[in-house]
């Protein structure tokens, strides 16, 4: 196919069809990956032979006339954070570089047993610290729209691959912003979930109180279609909302008229680009022009959510990453001669990046003796505050619209001399995983040929306004009709 | 070139010094060299001083949020499920023996 | 030297009923299993792997904390306990805080002990549910092994901790008290002392003028009494020599049985407790409660008050009887096939208790059942064999699990009834002992000593009270 990309929705339809064969559309998007991942560097793992067995037997099924699944042929790129059976989960992390889990994530077991067929494995920040892709043991992931920049963090590869048509569809997690920022970055769709809406089990934890696997898609059916799939309930992870998935792409055409959207004046002033902000503003009126009903907002307890996310995801970084000693998996350090204690923090030295050290070592000083008030508990109340704010602000507002990112994709390099700048940036994208809200980030421009995400967050489960919001944003920036020249 | 806006300047106490890095290091069994405590004490009073931003939260009588789900007792039943095989237990580990994980000495 | 002496325990127990381990699927029944075969992602702490409470634990942890008189909170949630060891799996441990929201499962409990005739009180300040860590096997001794090999079967099995405090005087209090412990778990159907290391204690120990020492991995409730002489005694000596006891923690060696130090004030651990964030809270309800309550069986102190009314048994002995509830159910089984509990119970507390304690072995461990003590003492009353002769096969009965009339035929043993046998006997015995013959016309003491001799000869079977009537009437013929 020449121009656009197909979208994964497509993809499947024609698969399901017989007027694609899934074989030679992997056999396209390989050959895609062999002509320009070297310059992108999406993935830590490709796995193209067992790809291609999988795409001959969806093959199979449409010719026997069995039942296909929603993902029928779909090319999926998976997060090096989510464990896959049998295939390399390394999460950016020499700590990990030989681990291969012996069973698979609730969400990709789902994605399979629709009949998803998995490419490989993304780049990403080590262990998900960062919004750039640049703290990966195995190096930088590039930007597909602009290779002298960052795609995003820490889901950077999931976004370089889609954005470079390396991968039909991708799932990614998000912390902190870790989906929408390399959405936005990137160009594609991102979506975070409610909190427990999408199992973690299988999620190499981060920070377990934020976090939630996503979907990074072409467009926002396909989100909503990903959103089928993975999400609902599942008794393995103890934090799953007991629901079942909705039919996320029969709202999508709904329409906005008459929706009460807020735009936070914390997360579009002080500190966001100007350029950006006049897109995610111009984004906005094409929402009131759609009939939805724009006001200007504000959540004072905003100011605070950037230091409560670092304290919390620090905090349990520290308690979630003590388990890579080197004894059951992961790199181990020579160590003759030494004993446990000494052992492990030799490996956990050599085996962690500097940005993983850094967190834990934070996170170990704000909850030892004496802190854990003042830090971890403090940034639980302030949890409490920013909670409030946002259950106020939905009495009033269906939705609230942000950039996803206060600025356009750095140079590689710009940001990673100075942690403190770095988190900077994901001062729109913590509240909503301090909250627990479902956010979406979708393109809404382009500044300088560099695109930029527009963010929408909505009350918990309101991922069905959210994708209503997107599509019909969507389909007036049609954004995604322009593929970036790699 | 935009310049990202910290939220006020604090005045800069210094919060943590080359002891307590070593100490948390300690602690996080994570080696840290000495030629690389120095660095870490002026990252982490950065780092540290912009979490005091925290202090000015008016948060008495909050209820922390550890869980921002409401949901209570969830359970599983004493029912046993088949084990993974040994074989599968132990092939990540660096090293093993006869069945065994095996972990540096003690002492 | 009688400084007071004040001792709190720490105990852990392994809820050993239950079918699976606290936070995943695998099944805890880990003894005599191969290494590492009993894990799962979870229990192996691999990454992306998560905890689901076993709800059946929770449930056995709150009917430890009501048996033992403990309040209830409304709502508690996990905590991580974070430190390295090569035993854990994820360098953490889920365990129970009582701060920021969390509670113990239960707190300010109970529990009452016999001290030397009197009852005292011993206070529970908490009980709450936590993982046992794995297994480590030192090729060779801990401090000269080249590595450690560690082994995830148990890692994740349920344990209920009990904290009691400091209520304890004496090593024989805190024995008791293990015993109690043990006798009431095993009450409920929770837990099973037999099973090696099911229950394992820390204890605290300080002598007035010295500072508290806390002894580690007291693997038996056999050897707290030792762990707690030994330090004591240890910290005696020091304060004898006006040295200073300094605050610290110690392990108990077992084999050596001695007490070395770990760890000073200085270096213990900072766990960093935080709520475990991938657990979600437990609401303890007044209905979850009530029903819990409801199926509470029978508990130690009121088998004992039961066995007073019912049996009319001593209260003495209904404690002893009650302290271990193997030995109650033996009582009880016995009682209802043979009746007369009086005789029962003081066959077992004198010399069932004596004998196993000589073999250093618990009832259950014994080969001893009620059926056999049963038939024993059916024996004695149909005049089979005498009581003394009962005492005596009682210590095969119990090593061997041979029922007592085999026993008694194979090493024939029954009693000699047979008069014209025991006549002859005693025509030889006279034949031998002219002169006791003599005397004995004049002197009871030499016709104790002619019965004697005839005992002699049928080493014991004799029946008494027909020897002695044939002796004197073959004297009173002379
Ligand atoms: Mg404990
Ligand atoms: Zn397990």
């Amino acid at each position: 196919m020449g121009g656009a990309k197909l979208h994964a929705h497509h993809v499947a339809e024609l698969v399901r069809r017989g007027d694609l064969s899934a074989y030679e559309h992997v056999c396209q998007i390989l050959e895609k990956i062999e002509r320009i991942e070297d310059k992108v560097r999406a993935y830590i793992t490709l796995i193209p032979d067992i790809a291609l067995e999988k795409a001959k037997e969806v093959d199979r099924k449409v010719e026997k006339g069995k039942r296909l699944g929603k993902l029928a042929g779909v090319v999926l790129a998976i997060k090096d954070v989510i464990s896959t059976k049998g295939i390399p989960t390394t999460c950016g992390s020499l700590m990990l570089q030989d681990y291969i889990p012996p069973y698979d994530a609730t969400a990709v077991e789902r994605a399979v047993a629709e009949d998803a067929i998995i490419i490989g494995k993304t780049n990403m920040d080590e262990f998900a610290m960062g919004s750039t892709t640049e703290n990966s043991a195995f190096g930088p992931t590039f930007n597909p729209w602009d290779l002298s920049r960052v795609p995003g963090g820490s889901s950077g590869g999931s976004a370089a691959a889609l954005a470079a048509g390396e991968a039909d569809i991708s799932l990614g997690s998000d912390t902190g912003g870790s989906v929408r920022c390399p959405a936005s970055f990137c160009g594609v769709v991102g979506l975070k979930p409610t909190y427990g809406l999408v199992s973690r089990y299988g999620l190499i934890a981060y920070a377990n109180s934020l976090e939630q696997i996503g979907p990074l898609t072409l467009c926002v059916r396909d989100c909503a279609l990903l959103m089928e799939v993975v999400s609902g309930h599942d008794p393995r992870d103890s934090t799953s909302i007991p629901t079942e998935p909705k039919k996320y792409q029969d709202v999508l055409e709904k329409g906005v008229e008459g929706l009460r959207i807020g735009v936070p004046e914390e997360m579009i002033g002080e500190g966001v680009d100007p350029l950006v902000a006049k897109e995610v503003w111009r984004a906005v009126d094409t929402l009131s022009e759609l009939g939805a009903v724009c006001e200007e907002t504000s959540l004072p307890s905003l100011e605070y959510s950037l230091a409560a996310y670092y304290v919390i995801a620090m905090s349990e970084a520290s308690s979630n990453l003590a388990r890579y000693d080197g004894v059951r998996y992961g790199f181990r350090a020579p160590d003759e001669g030494m004993d446990w204690s000494s052992a492990y923090s030799k490996t956990r030295r050599l085996g962690f990046g500097p940005e993983v050290r850094r967190r834990i070592l934070l996170g170990t000083y704000a909850l030892s003796a004496g802190y854990f008030d003042k830090y971890y508990l403090k940034a639980m109340k302030v949890r409490t505050l920013i909670k409030r704010d946002f259950d106020e602000a939905f009495k009033r507002f269906d939705v609230l619209a942000s950039p996803t990112m206060p600025i356009l994709p750095p140079k590689i390099g710009e940001k990673v001399a100075d942690p403190l700048s770095m988190y900077m940036c994901d001062i729109d994208t913590v509240p909503a995983n301090l909250a627990g809200i479902p956010s979406i980030s979708v393109p809404c421009g382009l500044v300088d040929g560099l695109p930029v995400g527009f963010q929408a967050m909505a009350p918990p489960l309101g991922e069905e306004l959210l994708l209503r919001v997107g599509y019909a944003l969507e389909s007036q920036v049609r954004l995604y009709e322009r593929i970036p020249v790699v | 070139m935009r310049v990202l806006v910290l939220g006020e300047e604090r005045s800069r106490i210094k919060l943590i010094d080359e002891e307590t890095v070593r100490h948390v290091a300690w602690l996080a069994r994570l080696e840290v060299l000495d030629d690389e405590v120095e660095g870490f004490v002026e990252q982490f009073n950065r780092i540290l001083d912009y979490f005091r931003k925290l202090d000015e939260a008016e948060t008495e009588d909050v209820e922390p949020t550890f869980h921002v789900l409401n949901l209570v007792n969830v359970f599983r039943e004493d029912e046993p499920f088949p084990p993974i095989s040994p074989q599968e237990a132990l092939k990540n580990a660096p090293k093993s023996e006869r069945g065994f994980f095996k972990a540096p000495k003690m002492v | 030297m009688s400084e007071k002496v004040v001792i709190g325990l720490e105990v852990h127990c392994q809820l050993t009923s239950l079918k699976t381990k606290l936070f995943c699927s695998c099944p805890s029944n880990y003894r005599g299993r191969e290494p590492n075969t009993l894990v799962c992602p979870t229990c192996l702490g691999l990454p992306g792997s998560l905890p689901v409470l076993n709800q059946k634990a929770l449930e056995y942890g709150l009917m430890v904390a009501l048996a033992l008189n403990c309040k209830i909170p409304k709502r508690t949630m996990f905590f991580r306990k974070n430190y390295f060891y090569p035993d854990m799996a994820k360098n953490f441990q889920i365990s129970m805080f009582d701060r920021a929201g969390g509670a113990p499962l239960g707190y300010d409990g109970y529990v009452t002990l016999a001290v030397g005739g009197t009852q005292k009180l011993v206070r529970i300040r908490r009980v709450h549910l936590e993982e046992d860590p794995g297994r480590l096997v030192y090729p060779g001794t801990i401090d000269t092994a080249p590595y450690t090999l560690v082994d995830y079967n148990r890692h994740g099995v349920a344990l209920v901790e009990v904290v009691t405090e400091p209520d304890f005087e004496s090593p024989k209090e805190a024995r008791a008290f293990l015993q109690k412990l043990r006798s009431i778990l095993e009450h409920l159907g929770v837990f099973d002392g037999g099973l090696e290391g099911a229950m394992r204690c820390d204890a605290n120990i300080s002598i007035a003028g010295g500072a508290r020492v806390e002894v580690k991995n007291i693997g038996s409730f056999k050897d707290v009494e030792r762990a707690l002489t030994f330090e004591i005694m240890r910290q005696k000596q020091l304060l004898a020599k006006k040295v200073a006891v300094v605050r610290e923690t110690r392990h108990w060696d077992g084999e050596r049985r001695i007490t070395v130090s770990l760890r000073t004030k200085e270096e213990e651990y900072d766990y960093r407790y935080f709520p475990e964030p991938d657990l979600v809270p437990v609401e303890i309800t007044e209905e979850m409660l009530d029903q819990i309550k409801a199926r509470l069986p029978e508990l130690p102190d009121a088998r004992q008050k039961r066995f007073v009314s019912q049996y009319g048994l001593p209260g003495y002995d209904a404690m002893v009887l009650t302290s271990d509830k193997a030995l109650a159910d033996f009582f009880e089984k016995a009682v209802a096939a043979y009746g007369k509990p009086k005789v029962v119970s003081n066959w077992l507390m004198s010399d069932v208790l004596r004998c196993l304690n000589e073999y250093n072995l618990e009832i259950w461990e014994s080969k001893l059942t009620p059926e056999h003590l049963v038939e024993m003492l059916k024996l004695i009353d149909e005049g089979v064999i005498s009581g003394k002769i009962a005492k005596n096969i009682l210590w095969d009965m119990v090593s061997s699990g041979k029922s007592p009339k085999q026993i008694v035929e194979e090493r024939g043993l029954t009693r000699i009834a047979d008069e014209e046998y025991l006549r002859k006997l005693v025509d030889e015995v006279f034949k031998e002992n002219p002169k006791a013959v003599e005397d004995a016309l004049s002197d009871e003491k030499a016709i104790h000593f002619l019965v004697g001799q005839l005992m002699k000869k049928t080493r014991g079977r004799a029946d008494p009270q027909l020897a002695n009537k044939i002796i004197r009437e073959k004297l009173a013929s002379k």
